[in-house]
Parts: C-alpha cells; structure tokens; sequence
C-alpha cells in the first residue's frame, strides 16, 4: 500500500514537474524545493494533488517542508492523516 | 530613428557590390521606409534606410563632411545637435543640411575619438574615416539602438539587426547554444554575445574601432556606481530641484523633431511622471497611448483614464485580446530576432501599430526610471534578503517578502518555510555581487529541463552563465552599496539586451516609430548612480526621489498605487481552440525533434499538463513561452520559412 502511494506522488511529480516518467530522474527522498523541482506557487499544485486526488486535506500549519518536501514526506503526512481521519 | 547597414574589409583594396548592399538595406527596410542611400569605396560600404525626423527635405545619407573624407550612416537621435552645431560653427564648421547627422560628421573631425562624449542621445552608427582607413562602429550609452556585427571572409558586416547580416550571404544564421543559455537565465544574452552563433552586438557604451591592427573594442562611458561611501545624502530638498531641472530638460531636448510627437501613458508612475512633464512643454493638446487587457488583474485601463482625465490628453487605447497576442507572435519574433520568455513584446509591437496608423512617427516613453531611480521588485526583494542575511535565523524577516509577492498567497507563518527555502538562495554569501539576482535567475534557469540532452551538452561546454557574468563585473563591485549592485544587474542584462531591444526598439521599429527615453539620459543616470539608496527606496517605497519631485503633478492616486509590472497574457494565448495553426505545427513532436534544441516528450507533457490546468505557473508559463518562441524563431531564421 504505501509502495502504491509513493508511486503516485511520484508519477505526479514525475509528470507534472520533471516532464518525464523516468523514476530514476526522481528520488523518494530527494528535496523537491532543494533541487528546484517546484517553488512556492508550485507547492500550491502539489497542495491541490493531495487534496483532490488523495482525499486528504491539508491545513495552513501543515504546509511546511517536514511534510511536503520529498515523496517520501508526502507520503509519511498523507498516511498519518488517513490513520487519524 | 533608422536602419543602418554595411561592409568593412581588411583588404583595402577591396569592395562591395551594390547588389549586395541593397539586399542588406532591403532587409532592414520597416526602420526606414522614407528612402534609401550607399556610400560605396575601396574598403568600406554604407547603406541606410532612412526614416525622417529632423531635417526631412536634407538628411539624406549616407552624409560627408567638407572634403568628402568622412562619412556616416547613422541610426539615432543626437538630441543636443542645435547647441553641438552652434559650437562647430563657431570653430569654422560649415553644413550642407540641417540634421543632426551632419554635426556628428564635424564632431568627429573637431573632437577626434573624443567626440562620442559630446552627444547626447540615442544612436548607433558606422562612420568612416578614409584618411585612416578605419572605421567606427559606435553604440549609444545604454542600447537604446541596436547594432550588431559579425566578422566573415576577411569583412566585417555591421547592421542594426542581425537580418541585413543574413542578407549580406556572409553570415548563416544557427542558435548559440551559450547565448541562448544566457537567455534561459538572464531573459537575454548579456552583449557582446547574441542568440546568432558568430554574430556579437557592440555594448552599450562601446565603439568598435576596424582598421589596419583588426577589430578592436573601446569603452567610451561606464554605467558605473561610486564605493558606498562616497554616495551623496544631500537634503531632500535639494536633490529634488537637481532631478527637477535635469528631467525637465532631458525630455525638453527630447521633443525635437519636425514631425509629431506622442506619449505611451501605461497609469504607472513613470509614464504618468513624464507626460505630467510633457503637457507643461507642449502648446498643443498632447497625443497620447496605451494597451488594455481583458484580464483584469493585467489591465491598468482605469488608471489610464485617471491620467488623461487630469492632464486632458487626446488619449488612444488599443485593446489587445488573447487572439491579437497569437496572431502577432511570429511577427515579434521576426522582430526581435530573439526567442522570449514573456508574450510582452507582442502588445508593445501591436501598440506602436496604432501610433504608426494615427501618423505619430515618435513617442516618448517612461522606460528606464526603473533602472535609475530604484523602482524595481528586485531591488525590494534584494533589500529584505540583505536584511535577512544579517540574522539568518529569524523567522519575522524573511516574512517581509510576503508584502512584496501577495499573490503568491502566503498568508500563514508556516508558509515562511517556502519563503525561507525559495529566496534564502545565496543567504550565506551576501557580499556576491550576484546575491539581488540569484532567485530570479535560477527560476528562469527552470526552463532549461526541457532541453534536449544533445543540446544541453553544447550549452554547458562554455560553463555556468552566472559564472561568467560574475567574473566579467568590475572589479571594484564589492565596494559599492548592494543596492547599487543589483541597479547595475539590471542596467547590464534586463534593460538592454530585453527591455530596450526586444521590447523597445524592434516592437517600435517593427511599425516604423521611434521611442525616445528621457529618464535614460546619460546626465540624469550621472546624477542618480551618486544618490544614496535611500532616496531611490524608503524603507521599501520604490522611487522615493522621483515621487517626492511629482507631488503637485500627479494625483495621490498614482503616486501611491503599489507598482503592477507590466504583463500579458502568456501561455493561455496559444492553448484554446482555434489559434493559429503556426502553434501546433511549431510544438509537434516532429517540429520539436527536428530543431532538437528540446526533448519532445517533455514539451509534449507540458503541453498536456498546460492544456487540462486551470492556472498555469509562473515557470510552466515561461517554459512554454521560451519552447514556442525559439520555434518560431529557427522556423524564420534558420529554416527561412514565414510563420504566419
């Protein structure tokens, strides 16, 4: 399940972002503001994936890098919010 | 305003032929449908397109002096040519016209190489001194006008765009992939360097000296900045009075001309300054004009009307739809004869359309008080991340960049994170006479990811753009105030190469009309590169000086509203039905793969991705822009095809 989940966080930034589907372009853990890969407006489109296409919602104190900087992050703040929901 | 064109050989004894030469004049013909003139000998060939301002029954060129042993084709406005002329008078001068391309003729003989400092104005020229068998190829001190040149089998062929070059058979056109590198960081190829491999643009300032020792660059003036601690702090009041007279006067020279005269009136603080200044200079009732847009976040139409309503100008709109930007977009880019990143030149050229169909051949225009008196986003951005450098743990300082952006909707203390990440780009190194630029550059280096891999490895062999601008500053930077660093950015990259090129001149030109730049007078840049920062930015209140010095001339209205930078629409122009079909032709797959400057399977994403997306970001934008424009432009350059 949370293979599936980095899958499309990754396939979404993969597509969105990096313009390929090359998976070796784009590593769980690599920084997506680091390697430039969104800046602040593009972080807003990556708010809007999680919310409309992972069902999860995301509130103005959640939206720092612990959560959103990397598939991996998104993935660890998606999960938990779906336990708590 | 003109077209200038020509041949230099270092044989001597060699020549051009006419045919030649006209194909080079033909080739430039819309900057001067008035006439045509040669001037053709052993070593050298001028040509001119000419379009009458000053003197339109005399000034024909190209023009001689007395003993016919120095001529010129000139391209410009020297603005102080009646007090010029007086003084060579006076020293025994005789004239045969009444232009003022016949005083830079007799500057030069009286002044020697000196004579350059003499003018004032706007100008680009190739003047030729036949007892020395060289020639000069002079550029004005900012690059208002455009003069390009490229050195081809044992000649030097010069013109005021780089399609009279192509004419001449001696230059092909191919992309430089370390130009368009600069483009993709920079907006534009810092001079001398150009998108044209082999093709190099004299810097502003410079003269290109051709004779019998070769080809060799000369500096005549420097858009330069004193150490900070040499900044005047006089009192407000009497900075004031300075800017007062020396903006009076440079907009007093600037309405010379035999033929009418008009305004661009955007609603900013600019324009509005300078027609403010106008209307008290001119009798009659002032013509002015301005671009609408239906987006209302775009659009400065209210604005506008504020203005003509307070200076009761006879004002002319043109609205600019999405569909005129589509339509228009291969013509800019014939134009500018450079790829873009912004659709922006497309309304400036469809505005000057108007001007040229309501017979203005000239129009003055508030660019480059930006530039010199502090009004840029950047310059605010640079002061806050300065500020931030000093405490780079704070959390409160790096939150003053929301005021500047409020549309990147940042509304929470969390999102100061973003903020943090984003502009905290070179925080570590605040002295880098690159710091103010750094952010900036490196969202427009973003477009570079859809590059092809074939490409990339071309561009990338002349190292890091940044890099090279860095080690071409001058050497006493690190002395000057940080403001004034990131002035000088601005005056060496944006203002140039883009604002006043292909933006400016060749929007203007392209409809045959002729801007002219009083706050880019050369006195006015004297005075205000000594100011000390805090009378161009008050804490961060753009244009402090110019505004304390229009009270009284402008309503509060525009002289408090937050600055809008002027835009249009971009990607949203070209990705609906029914645009042209140049659009899908040009971004194909196979279109793509043949030019292969990109990857075609991410331009294909992006354009899906630009297709289904409601609002486009800033980088999407500017990549889409970037790929369509170079398109276009190997499409009419490389290729020889009429986009349309």
């Amino acid at each position: 399940m949370a293979d599936a989940l980095h899958d499309q966080i990754r396939n979404f930034i993969l597509e969105n972002y990096l313009f390929t589907s090359d998976t070796s372009a784009l590593g769980v853990e690599d920084s997506l503001l680091g390697r430039g890969i969104v800046d602040s407006t593009g972080m807003l489109e990556i708010i809007f994936f999680i919310e409309e296409q992972l069902g999860v919602k995301v509130k103005d104190e959640e939206m720092i890098p612990e959560n959103l900087d990397s598939v991996s992050r998104i993935a660890a703040f998606v999960s938990s919010k779906r336990r708590a929901a | 305003m003109c077209g200038i064109t020509g041949l230099w050989f270092r044989d001597a004894q060699r020549g051009a032929d006419r045919a030649t030469l006209d194909r080079m004049i033909a080739a430039i013909s819309h900057r001067g449908p008035d006439g045509t003139g040669v001037h053709l000998e052993p070593g050298v060939a001028l040509g001119h397109a000419r379009l009458s301002i000053i003197d339109l029954g005399g000034g024909a060129q190209p023009i001689h002096n007395g003993d016919e042993t120095v001529w010129i084709t000139y391209n410009g406005e020297v603005f102080n040519y009646v007090e010029l002329r007086q003084e060579l008078l006076a020293r025994g001068h005789r004239f045969y016209t009444q232009s003022d391309t016949e005083v830079i003729v007799h500057a030069y003989v009286e002044y020697g190489d000196d004579f350059v400092n003499h003018l004032n104005g706007q100008f680009s020229f190739g003047l030729w001194d036949r007892r020395r068998r060289r020639l000069l190829l002079v550029r004005d001190r900012t690059g208002i006008l455009p003069l390009y040149y490229a050195e081809a089998g044992g000649a030097v062929v010069f013109g005021s765009e780089v399609k009279s070059l192509l004419a001449s058979g001696l230059v092909r056109a191919s992309l430089d992939p370390v130009g368009f590198d600069e483009l993709m960081t920079f907006w534009a190829p810092v001079a001398p360097r150009t998108v044209f491999e082999g093709v190099s643009q004299v810097p502003p300032g410079e003269m290109l000296v051709l004779d019998a020792t070769g080809v060799n660059r000369r500096r005549y003036w420097h858009w330069e900045f004193p150490d900070a601690a040499d900044l005047r702090r006089d009192s407000a009041a009497t900075l004031e009075s300075e800017l007062r007279q020396i903006l009076g006067d440079a907009t007093q020279i600037r309405l010379r001309a035999d033929v009418p005269v008009g305004a661009y009136l955007s609603g900013g603080l600019d324009s509005s300054s300078l027609v403010a200044l106008l209307k008290e200079r001119v009798p009659q009732q002032l013509r002015t004009f301005s671009i609408g847009f239906d987006d209302a976040g775009l659009d400065e139409s209210a604005h506008q009307r504020e203005m003509v309503r307070h200076l009761q100008t006879n004002h002319e709109q043109v609205q600019c739809t999405l569909d005129d930007i589509a339509a228009a977009f291969p013509r800019t880019i014939r134009h500018s004869e450079n790829p873009v990143l912004r659709t922006a030149p497309a309304p400036m050229q469809i505005l000057s359309g108007l001007v040229r169909r309501s017979d203005v051949k000239v129009v003055l225009t508030g660019e480059g008080a930006d530039e010199v008196l502090g009004g840029y986003d950047i310059f605010k951005e640079s002061k806050v991340r300065q500020f931030w450098a000093q405490q780079p743990a704070s959390s409160w300082r790096p939150a003053l960049l929301k005021r500047l952006y409020p549309y990147l909707d940042l509304t929470t203390e969390q999102s100061t994170a973003y903020l943090r990440e984003f502009f905290g780009v070179g925080l570590a190194n605040p002295a880098d006479p690159c710091f103010s630029h750094l952010p900036r550059w490196m969202t427009t280096a973003q477009c570079k990811l859809f590059w092809s891999d074939e490409f990339r490895a071309r561009a990338r062999a002349d190292g890091d753009a940044a890099d090279r601008l860095r080690q071409s500053l001058p050497a006493n930077i690190g002395r000057w105030h940080p403001f004034n660093r990131a002035e000088y950015l601005e005056a060496k990259t944006l203002l140039p190469s883009y604002l006043l090129a292909s933006q400016g001149d060749r929007m203007l030109m392209a409809n045959s009309v002729e801007g002219r730049f009083p706050f880019l007078d050369h006195r006015l840049i004297e005075f205000a590169v000594r100011l000390h920062p805090r009378y161009k930015m008050r804490v961060l209140r753009e244009k402090w000086l110019l505004k304390q010095t229009m009270r009284g001339a402008l309503p509060a209205s525009i002289l408090n509203r937050h600055k809008q930078p002027y835009r249009a629409p971009d990607a949203a122009a070209f990705l609906r039905p029914g645009v042209p079909e140049y659009v899908k032709e040009l971004t194909s797959e196979s279109a793509i793969a043949r030019s292969g400057y990109f990857d075609s399977s991410k331009v294909s994403r992006l354009i899906t991705k630009l297709s289904r997306s409601k609002g486009a970001s800033a980088r999407d934008n500017m990549a889409f822009i970037g790929v369509l424009s170079t398109q276009i432009w190997h499409a009419t350059f490389v290729a020889g095809q009429d986009v349309a």
